[in-house]
């Protein structure tokens, strides 16, 4: 167990997604990449492994999703029809519209170590026999288009993609669509009605997007980080991959800390991790003065956790049964010199904004959140309006929404009236928000 | 079927719908917004949620949406679950927190879907306290309203306009909770169906212009069932009236004929009916002055002069005309003096359509069933603009490929936004051939240009290609044989082919080759008859031709040429009675103008102004379809019975009453023609093949516990007031005699008599406790999508098939030898401008355009016409001047010119000549008001 005044990222753990990134970020070439041992897991898959064998290998690792859902990276794959007759063309789509507040993880990939990702693309796509791909950019992601072009034009000149690969019998096509930049595009059918050209608004389910996806075909979407660890599990093997995590689930991740700590950042440690090292050990805990007054562990639209909840390993289902979600694992800091209320006005503000509009409780219940909240904050509001809040989380809750935005979007509302209700009180009580 | 259980009680239901439709079907009440029965499930507005239970232990239970759920068997459900029942109120109250409550001025109050479902839901206290969102409206053009701040956001109305309509101009812009549906800007909406807009839209976001220009609620509308009778579709409608004057036409659900949907030539071309010139009174010529007279003094005038022994009194029928005015006329005059109305190239034209129909090579099919077919050829027919909501129909046959596409990976054809995701852009083949471009283009597979032999002469080579016993076409290009290989290859590999074709060439060939190809299907296919369905001009002219179909020379130009004849001969001097004709319409202004010439006498019998009006030396002022009730037998020989939805105005009577009073009482022919009962029985005792008609012959006397049906809703208000300032006495009442139908407030609503004995053909208006709006209709059908309860008033007619109707195969026509330095001219029909009594309705007059003409861009160099240029065109003793267009689009060697062009009438074909006048002075006056 790391002390927890060392920095995590000087623990020898292994760090096969970051590992070769720079520390100045800027890109692997091909070759540097090659040189720390890049594109052997797709030399590998494609000279050595039937497709069957890949998929068999990832679904063994129990790789789970990393855009925050964590479902099983292998059986998502095993929903799309495979066999001779299914129907083609079949697309892998890769989501990096990473728009999560306080997440920045797949940047960081795409910036530092573009390869990675189109490796595990390839690999992938060889798996599900998918000839064409994208890979879905935030809009703002400028940089990471830069390199993750030039990263493709040099893959194809060097047969990693394009057609008979690495003289294989495989093709494919692998292109960067920049997206105009919405939340919503985030959701896998947004994204592909988006990527058709259309609304992104999100697409009823099912069908799935295995079964009918991007123009009607199989689709698979994965997230950035998910398929970058695709490389490396077929190189070195899913008992390695499975060896990595301390708790019960496999593999790596990349935690990211913001708020008012000493430093905050990104850092890849071992799944089931517990929280406490990435908060104290990597970022160093709260900066002078500060007091940690609770956080939100995956993101915006992940529910509170309080310092109590520290010791916790990082794992999705031991922060599921604490009463959150692990998300993204990219933990906001609340702290004592900073309004509850206000931070959830401001986040429920973002997530009013980026409704697509579909359905009713998300367009027409956000904004209504978000002017309780701002009553609240105001010192205008009443207790009558902190029962109309907690009600209207349990109707934007799962099931009652099209999509998963809704609510993702309740869940810091409903945690903050749980553990921060006092702070509600106090600003309906004084008529004043006791931090102005 | 499957049993499902909901709220403890048991229920059989269809498996494949979803648990809205199953819930619906059975009457329950479920609130739901995005849901539509004709656009199916998006799960958008969660309005329908209701409660699922796993088992029978569990308490709990889960929220699921109805509408995309599918039914099972054995589910467990519960719609008046509290947690199902808040969560409900709760999407109401969510929903609302936009909308601006303005019901007392929304034109939708008071058949608000949006009103009913609040209600419904049990939302009654706000708690939202926040600003309201504003927007801009737009101005849609003379039929739609817009008024986006009422907008909840439920999409039916893009889905309906985009996806379902094909129409292109309307979007949703914006996000999250300020999402707009308009155009990218002002102007009016380029969909010939916007109007279903109105009753698509669950609020006041979308209404009927024509309406709110002189407003009334829907409570205060007087209703009837009626027919359109704009084209030959026979859609069935329910137009409204207050204070004498009709204010709208509503759809009136039909799933064989209509379905849910009309186009705006059908929705928005009522307001001829109040025509500020109608006649409302008799009148004669006395001495060169028209001069009103009463009602009996006309009768018994016109008795006499028709019991004058020294004249020959002819009639000539309409085919706007109901079948019961037409006989009497024809029992009037007598069978071989009575003339159809129509030239002589219309009248041929509407005997070889049904002489075709009649052939037994092919199955009429109504739209209903037009939308199952997997291949369709449109041989020569611009059905967008001459039978509209037909196209709607082609539309959703070509579409529905991608449901079969959906189907085979599982998804059910309801749930809409998934259909569409996984059909992409699978679309059943559809062909075209005409003669310029036309909106259902873009669908199809291929279209053919030509000149209508042309088009004639590829119908030929598919039927040879189908069938190599059909005689081969000489002289085809490869591109048109390898075209007709094509559509043959189609025609034969489907299991519904559909020939759609008709009358609006006047292309005899065009008829033969249609049925050349359905002989030809027939013949290879075995199983079963291929499709056809067959467009007239006019609302019913097939029932006009079935009352003429068995003399010869019984046409307008024959009746012509009777009078001229006797007039220069010094034969029997010839009176004519017409009937609600036009005969300018019909024939050039000449020849009209000898006709009156001749004729010692004439009497017009007709509810609107006209050339002819003002020819006739006595005018008996009819009742307009507003004011009738009557059979109109459509294209697919549907006979529908329509009723009046108000009580004509001063002296007005309809046709077969005048006739009926007329007669003098020597003919004891006109005997059955003292009510519509009888009259009607009359009609299918006249011509066997209208016997079936039998089945509309709707009992009068039917009463619910002693009491009729109201036209009105019993909220009506005001009654008492209207004529208070003429006296305080309330009047008594119009007396209908003539149905089970009451004018005005009087009897019970038809929903008492829809759950006692029900007569589905007299609904006069949609509406049912709970459900103000038109979505109450699901109340009335058997189930979601179904018939109406009860027998219809309407029948489709067994047309007698008749072998020696089964011509062999027929020579083609050879291929058009052109005329040096001329082009042929083919007039156009235009949805906007070519009925002539739409286009007396202000909203139709601004959507027609100006008649123009269309040239191909090799012959406009030919002949040295530039784009800017003003027109001469020659024929005959003809000289018009036009405006032109250059487009690739059509045909070659041809002028295509708006069929709304006054000096066109009775010339569909002709050879002209065409010469530029120099540069266009209106465009170039346009420019440059525009530059400034």
């Amino acid at each position: 167990m790391a002390d927890s005044k060392t920095r995590a990222t000087d623990i020898s753990y292994e760090k096969p997604l970051t590992g070769m990134i720079r520390s100045d970020r800027s890109p692997l070439n091909l070759k540097d990449y090659r040189q720390q041992g890049g594109y052997q897991g797709l030399e590998k898959a494609l000279k050595s492994m039937s497709p069957n064998q890949v998929l068999d290998e990832v679904k063994a690792s129990n790789l789970r999703g990393r855009g925050g859902a964590g479902f099983p990276a292998g059986l998502k794959w095993s929903f799309m029809p495979r066999d001779d007759n299914a129907p083609r063309p079949r697309y892998l789509v890769c989501n990096s519209d990473e728009m999560e507040p306080g997440t920045f993880k797949d940047r960081l990939l795409m910036e530092g170590n573009p390869h990675q990702l189109i490796e595990g693309m390839a690999c992938t796509a060889y798996a599900l026999g998918a000839e064409i791909a994208f890979i879905f950019l935030r809009d703002e992601y400028a940089v990471a288009a830069a390199n993750i072009n030039h990263a493709l034009k040099e893959a194809y000149d060097a047969g990693y993609l394009g057609s008979n690969m690495l003289g294989s019998a495989f093709s494919l096509e692998l292109h960067l669509h920049t997206s105009a930049g919405r939340y919503i595009c985030g959701e896998e059918t947004a994204l592909i009605n988006s990527l058709e050209g259309k609304r992104a608004n999100p697409r009823a389910k099912p069908p799935f997007p295995q079964v009918s996806g991007l123009f009607g075909q199989p689709t698979v979407v994965n997230n950035c980080e998910t398929l970058c660890n695709i490389g490396h599990i077929i190189a070195k093997g899913a008992d390695w991959f499975k060896s990595l995590g301390r708790g019960d689930d496999s593999g790596t991740k990349i935690m990211g800390v913001t708020g008012n700590v000493k430093r905050t950042g990104l850092w890849e440690l071992p799944m089931g991790t517990p929280i406490r090292e990435l908060f104290e050990g990597c970022a160093g805990g709260m900066i002078e003065g500060y007091e940690m007054r609770g956080f939100l562990p995956g993101g915006a639209s992940t529910d509170f956790l309080l310092p109590e909840h520290l010791d916790l390993a990082f794992d999705y289902d031991v922060i599921g049964k604490a009463g959150s979600r692990m998300g993204t694992a990219s933990l906001i800091i609340l702290d004592d010199h900073t309004c509850p209320v206000a931070m959830v006005k401001n986040l429920t503000h973002f997530f009013a904004q980026e409704s697509c509009g579909w359905c009713t409780p998300c367009r027409d219940g956000l904004p209504w959140s978000e002017q309780l909240l701002d009553k609240i904050e105001r010192g205008e509001g009443t207790m009558e309006d902190l029962d109309t809040l907690a009600w209207q989380c349990q109707f934007m809750g799962p099931g009652n929404t099209f999509c998963a935005l809704a609510p993702g979007a309740a869940e810091p509302i409903q945690s903050a009236l749980k553990y921060f209700r006092e702070d509600f009180e106090r600003h309906i009580n004084e008529g004043c928000c006791p931090w102005h | 079927m499957a049993k499902i259980t909901i709220d403890g009680i048991s229920y059989q239901v269809d498996e494949g719908q979803n648990l809205l439709q199953a819930c619906l079907s059975l009457g329950l009440d479920l609130p739901y917004f995005c849901w539509h029965p004709a656009l199916g499930s998006v799960g958008a507005c969660r309005q329908c949620a209701l409660i699922q239970y796993q088992n029978e232990d569990d308490q709990r239970g889960r929220l699921v949406m109805s509408c995309m759920t599918p039914v099972g068997e054995g589910q467990i459900l519960s719609i008046n679950a509290e947690n199902a029942v808040n969560f409900r109120a709760g999407v109401i109250e969510t929903l609302m927190t936009n909308h601006p409550h303005d019901c007392p001025v929304c034109e939708e109050g008071g058949e608000c879907h949006l009103q009913d479902m609040t209600v419904m839901s049990g939302h009654h206290q706000r708690r939202y306290e926040g600003q309201k969102r504003t927007f801009n409206n737009q101005n849609l053009g003379p039929c739609i309203g817009h008024e986006m701040n009422r907008c909840i956001t439920c999409y039916r109305c893009l889905r309906y306009y985009r996806d379902y309509a094909g129409g292109e101009d309307l979007h949703a812009m914006a996000s999250r909770n300020k999402i707009y549906f308009g155009r990218f800007q002002d102007g009016t909406l380029e969909s010939e169906f916007s109007g279903n807009l109105v009753e698509v839209c669950p609020t006041g976001v979308f209404t009927d212009k024509t309406l709110s220009r002189d407003y009334s609620r829907k409570w205060d509308l007087q209703c009837a069932p009626s027919v359109c009778v704009h084209c030959s579709l026979g859609c069935n409608t329910s137009p409204g009236e207050r204070y004498g004057r009709l204010k709208r036409v509503q759809n009136r659900y039909n799933n064989e004929v209509n379905g849910h949907f009309l186009c705006d030539r059908g929705r928005f071309g009522y307001d001829f009916v109040n025509h500020n010139e109608r006649p409302l009174q008799p009148s004669i010529v006395n001495n060169d002055a028209k001069k009103e007279i009463s009602s009996q003094d006309a009768i018994s005038a016109l008795q006499a002069k028709l019991s004058d022994d020294s004249i020959c009194w002819i009639g000539i029928g309409s085919p706007r005309a109901t079948l019961e005015s037409n006989l009497a006329l024809q029992r009037l005059v007598g069978a071989e003096r009575f003339f159809s109305g129509l030239n002589r190239q219309d009248e041929a034209i509407n005997q070889s359509l049904l002489k075709l129909m009649r052939s037994g090579h092919g199955e009429t099919v109504s739209m209903q069933q037009a939308e199952q077919a997997d291949a369709i050829l449109i041989l020569g027919e611009d059905i967008t603009n001459t039978a509209p909501r037909l196209a709607l129909s082609v539309r959703q046959a070509v579409r529905a490929a991608g449901r079969a596409k959906a189907e085979a990976i599982g998804i059910p054809a309801w749930q809409d936004q998934a259909v569409q995701i996984a059909g992409q852009d699978a679309h059943h083949p559809l062909y075209l051939s005409q003669s310029h471009t036309s909106k259902l283009d873009g669908l199809a597979k291929e279209t053919f240009l030509g000149t209508p032999t042309e088009q004639a002469r590829l119908g030929f080579a598919i039927a040879h290609a189908i069938c190599p016993d059909a005689p081969p076409v000489s002289g085809l290009t490869k591109a048109q044989s390898a075209l007709a290989e094509d559509i043959a290859k189609d025609l034969i590999k489907a299991k519904n082919p559909l020939l759609i074709s008709g009358a609006s060439y006047g292309c005899l060939a065009i008829i033969e080759a249609t049925e050349q190809i359905l002989a030809a299907l027939s013949k290879v296919r075995k199983q079963s008859l291929p499709w056809l369905t067959l467009v007239f001009k006019e609302c019913n002219s097939l029932g006009l031709a079935l009352l003429n179909h068995r003399g010869q020379e019984n046409c307008l130009d024959d009746a012509f040429q009777i009078a001229s004849h006797s007039a220069s001969n010094g034969g029997k001097k010839i009176a004519a009675v017409i009937l609600e004709n036009d005969l300018y319409q019909r024939a050039g202004t000449e020849s009209v103008d000898q006709f009156f010439a001749a004729l010692v006498d004439s009497v017009v019998i007709d509810y609107l102004p006209s050339s002819t009006l003002d020819k006739a030396e006595m005018v008996l002022p009819a009742a307009s379809f507003a004011e009738s009730q009557g059979v109109i037998v459509n294209n697919e020989a549907r006979g529908q019975m329509l009723f009046p939805v108000y009580p004509g105005k001063g002296e007005i009577k309809m046709a077969w009453q005048w006739l009926h009073l007329v007669a003098p009482q020597t003919n004891k022919a006109l005997a059955d023609f003292a009510d519509a009962r009888s009259a009607l029985q009359a009609c299918l005792q006249a011509e066997p093949m209208l016997a079936a008609l039998e089945s509309v012959l709707v009992d009068p006397d039917l009463r619910y516990k002693g009491m009729k049906i109201a036209r009105m809703s019993p909220r009506s208000s005001g009654r008492t007031a209207m004529l208070a300032q003429v006296s305080v006495h309330e009047p008594k009442q119009t007396v209908d005699n003539e149905s089970a139908l009451a004018f005005t407030m009087e009897g019970v609503p038809f929903t008492a008599m829809a759950a006692g004995q029900p007569s589905g053909g007299l609904m006069p208006f949609s509406w049912y406790p709970g459900w103000n709006s038109n979505q109450s209709i699901h109340k009335f059908l058997q189930e979601v999508g179904g018939p109406v309860k009860g027998a219809a008033a309407g029948v489709r007619l067994s047309l007698h098939s008749h072998p020696d109707l089964n011509t062999e195969w027929v020579e083609p026509p050879k291929k058009p030898r052109g005329k040096a330095d001329h082009l042929l001219l083919l007039t156009t029909a235009q949805i906007f401008g070519s009925d002539e009594l739409s286009v007396l309705s202000p909203a139709i007059a601004e959507r027609s355009k100006p008649a123009q003409l269309s040239l191909h861009p090799e012959d406009a160099n030919a002949f040295n016409i530039k784009a800017d240029d003003l027109v001469q065109v020659s024929f005959d003793h003809h000289h018009i001047q036009l405006s032109v267009v250059i487009q690739s689009e059509q045909a070659k060697r041809v002028a295509l010119i708006s069929d709304t062009t006054p000096e066109l009438k009775g010339h569909s074909e002709a050879w002209i000549k065409v010469r530029s006048l120099g540069t266009n002075p209106v465009i170039v006056s346009d420019r440059r008001e525009n530059d400034v």
